[in-house]
């Protein structure tokens, strides 16, 4: 399926570059919807991979690129299923979401995310997945999860750990602060910083430079390079679920899901 | 190193520039929520643009409460 339009995605093959372009609004939250459907985008990247050489992950949305996992649908979760079950279903839902985020970690192309605006939690790691980040002058990084009590759970720590290092995910982590592209290229986060609304033209003049080079030679030397840290991945999995049925983690949703402000747990 | 009132009215520059406000609109003991009609969303890309101008990092924390222009100046100052 070389193109499709769905309710939280799309994507387009068009001269060799894939594009799959978010577009839930308000910010790309990601829920049991964008899941289905990144699950629909997994399944045909296989047959999608012949005809390209790289993937760009990209965000129509003028907020941001994404604002990570839908706390609304979590806190919903909570209160049908209580506290003694929560953790079963979500220890389901998370083994969906590391299945997508590990195929679009180890795609046979070289990915690209082209960020801009808010590049946070559930978004942050999303494009962790891409072995390369180009954003905009606007764009910010943030681990914000430890404000709700809880951790990153889509494998966004042992992949900051895996590509910049421990003391990098200490600070985002346990700050929960956000920052900028400068900090984000010095520290080698960011590969390219461009001006606002110009990350999707960086992106596409790499992926075609990235089109010159033999595929099967680019394809071999990521998987030399980037290996996935599976048993980090699934322990990742596993103190989420620990964390999530405390009372504190309960009150941090309830909070965040009755305030009026756009991005509630931020200063 | 700039004075405190320099650093204030570069920001207040840099505000009205970027949310497209005239200048002799802002005061720096305005809410600027509410003066620039902005929510935390857009904040953050006030704070980039500050960030980026003062060439400063200013973590997101050291902001929460702050409202008004004079404070946020006082917080760039003790990391120029």
């Amino acid at each position: 399926m070389k193109q499709f339009q769905g309710q939280t995605l799309s994507w387009d093959l068009k001269d060799g570059i894939i594009e799959l372009t978010l577009h839930r609004e308000p910010l790309n939250e990601i829920g049991s919807a964008t899941l289905e459907e990144l699950e629909k985008f997994v399944a045909a990247l296989d047959p999608l991979s012949r005809e390209a050489h790289a993937l760009i992950l990209y965000s129509k949305l003028k907020a941001g690129f994404c604002a990570g996992a839908d706390l609304r649908q979590l806190y919903g979760w909570i209160q049908e299923f209580g506290q003694s079950e929560v953790a079963n279903h979500a220890r389901e839902y998370l083994k969906r979401i590391h299945s997508v985020m590990n195929a679009l970690d180890t795609a046979p192309l070289t990915t690209i995310a082209a960020v801009h605006g808010v590049t946070f939690g559930g978004g942050f790691e999303l494009a962790l997945t891409c072995d390369l980040i180009i954003a905009d002058k606007l764009a910010r990084f943030c681990f914000p999860e430890l404000r709700l009590g809880l951790i990153p759970s889509f494998g966004g720590i042992p992949r900051l750990k895996r590509d910049l290092g421990n003391a990098v995910v200490r600070d985002l982590l346990l700050t929960g602060r956000s920052f900028n592209t400068t900090k984000a290229q010095q520290i080698g986060l960011v590969s390219q910083v461009v001006g606002e609304g110009e990350v999707l033209g960086a992106a596409r003049a790499t992926a075609r430079q990235i089109g010159k080079f033999d595929r099967a030679t680019a394809v071999s030397a990521k998987r030399f390079i980037k290996p996935i840290p599976l048993d980090e991945l699934r322990k990742e999995i596993d103190m989420f679920c620990e964390l999530l049925p405390r009372p504190a983690v309960q009150a941090g949703l309830k909070k965040f899901v009755e305030s009026t402000d756009a991005q509630p747990y931020l200063p | 190193m700039p004075t405190a009132e320099k650093t204030l009215d570069e920001i207040l520059t840099l505000a009205a520039a970027h949310f497209k406000v005239p200048r002799e609109k802002l005061s720096p003991d305005d809410d600027f929520f509410k003066t620039l009609g902005i929510d935390s969303l857009q904040a953050l890309d006030l704070l980039t643009k500050l960030e980026n101008h003062f060439r400063v990092e200013l973590p997101d924390y050291e902001l929460q409460g702050v409202t008004d222009f004079r404070t946020l100046a006082g917080k760039i100052q003790v990391r120029l």
